[in-house]
């Protein structure tokens, strides 16, 4: 039954030449879709799961709010407090932190302001809704609760 | 002058090329986080003005689906205590979708339907009287964990664009990343989701037992 051995041997080495190429391409895929985290986190960041999820179009119409206890609690405590951009703000300083943003936004965008709320799981509703309610004050009415993918069962 | 050290080979050795790419890219993957700007989305309620009494809304109590949430993350659904959120998008489909006295008009929705979605019709007089009617209001504590809340909007949220999907025969899944960018995609969001408005009311919490 030597059928099987018919064949002659060929030399079998897998060219590598065009192994740089293959992993810079690789590396150029991820330094562009690399995003360098731009700030600081001040406060801690476990976003709750859903499913529901939607995606925003527009990224530049999108500010972000983070919500959480302080990273740093000797110095700030343990309740939750609000980031915006690099430093913490209170309650109060909503209204005029949307309208920086808004400022930064063209006149015919203003009104599609979308805050995308990164709030830790831990936190109550009694800060979200005071969020909510200085969010409506300012008028920037359209909410994001930013969370990530849970797999159904 | 210059010229005196005899030409040695000038190649630059590219043999270690590909280590150098590996430790960029190694990095890269490392730093890299892909911006996750997925969420659920929800639009506010206009600002009230104080001059102006909030408006006095009469509305049949069997039009309104009514979630509670405690500060202890308990639940009570109808005024009846519910252990998790699983079966709550499929009691809020039901409470959407009763059609229970539909107008002329609604009665026009309701034989448009797929035969699946009609199926979910119990016509039950002590449900909502049809789509445009139903509101689901969720009202939870100052001590409610975030967490909560949302799960309990993720379902309600659920089965909205359940019915929306089925009406148009895509999945869910499918009918959420519609963008409405292209008339086509356009076109389908607005069959889905014609005359039964996503009525999902969130009430201020309240202060008492947090």
């Amino acid at each position: 039954m030597g059928k099987f051995k018919k064949k002659t041997k060929a030399e079998i080495s897998i060219p590598t030449s065009a192994l740089p190429d293959i992993i810079f391409m690789l590396l150029f895929f991820f330094m562009v879709t690399t995003v360098l985290r731009e700030q600081d986190l001040l406060v801690e960041q476990k976003l709750p799961q859903a499913t529901q999820l939607q995606k925003l179009e527009k990224k530049s119409l999108i500010s972000y709010l983070f919500v959480g206890k302080p990273k740093n609690v000797s110095l700030y405590g343990s309740e939750p407090r609000i980031q915006a951009n690099d430093v913490l703000i209170n309650t109060k300083d909503i209204v005029l932190w949307v309208n920086q943003e808004k400022d930064k936004l063209g006149e015919a965008e203003r009104d599609q302001i979308t805050i995308s709320m990164k709030a830790d799981r831990e936190v109550k509703m009694g800060p979200i809704s005071d969020i909510q309610f200085e969010l409506r004050e300012a008028d920037a009415r359209k909410l994001m609760y930013a969370s990530t993918g849970k797999v159904e069962n | 002058m210059a010229r005196k050290k005899s030409r040695m080979s000038t190649e630059v050795s590219t043999g270690s090329m590909a280590d150098i790419a590996f430790l960029l890219l190694i990095f890269f993957l490392v730093t890299t986080t892909i911006a996750s700007d997925k969420g659920i989305l929800n639009i506010l309620p206009p600002k009230q003005d104080p001059n102006v009494p909030p408006p006095d809304i009469k509305k049949n109590e069997r039009n309104i689906f009514n979630i509670l949430v405690n500060a202890n993350d308990q639940l009570l659904v109808e005024g009846e205590y519910l252990d998790n959120t699983e079966s709550l998008s499929d009691d809020v489909k039901a409470f959407i979708l009763n059609f229970g006295i539909p107008d002329s008009e609604y009665a026009e929705l309701y034989n448009g339907l797929p035969a699946t979605l009609k199926a979910k019709s119990n016509k039950d007089p002590s449900s909502s009287d049809h789509p445009g009617e139903a509101v689901v209001s969720i009202k939870t504590n100052r001590g409610t964990s975030y967490e909560r809340y949302l799960e309990v909007l993720d379902q309600v949220k659920r089965a909205y664009f359940e019915i929306y999907a089925e009406r148009v025969g895509i999945t869910a899944d499918q009918y959420r990343a519609l963008t409405g960018k292209s008339a086509s995609e356009k076109d389908l969001q607005d069959r889905g989701k014609e005359g039964i408005p996503m009525a999902i009311s969130i009430a201020e919490p309240d202060k008492i037992g947090s």
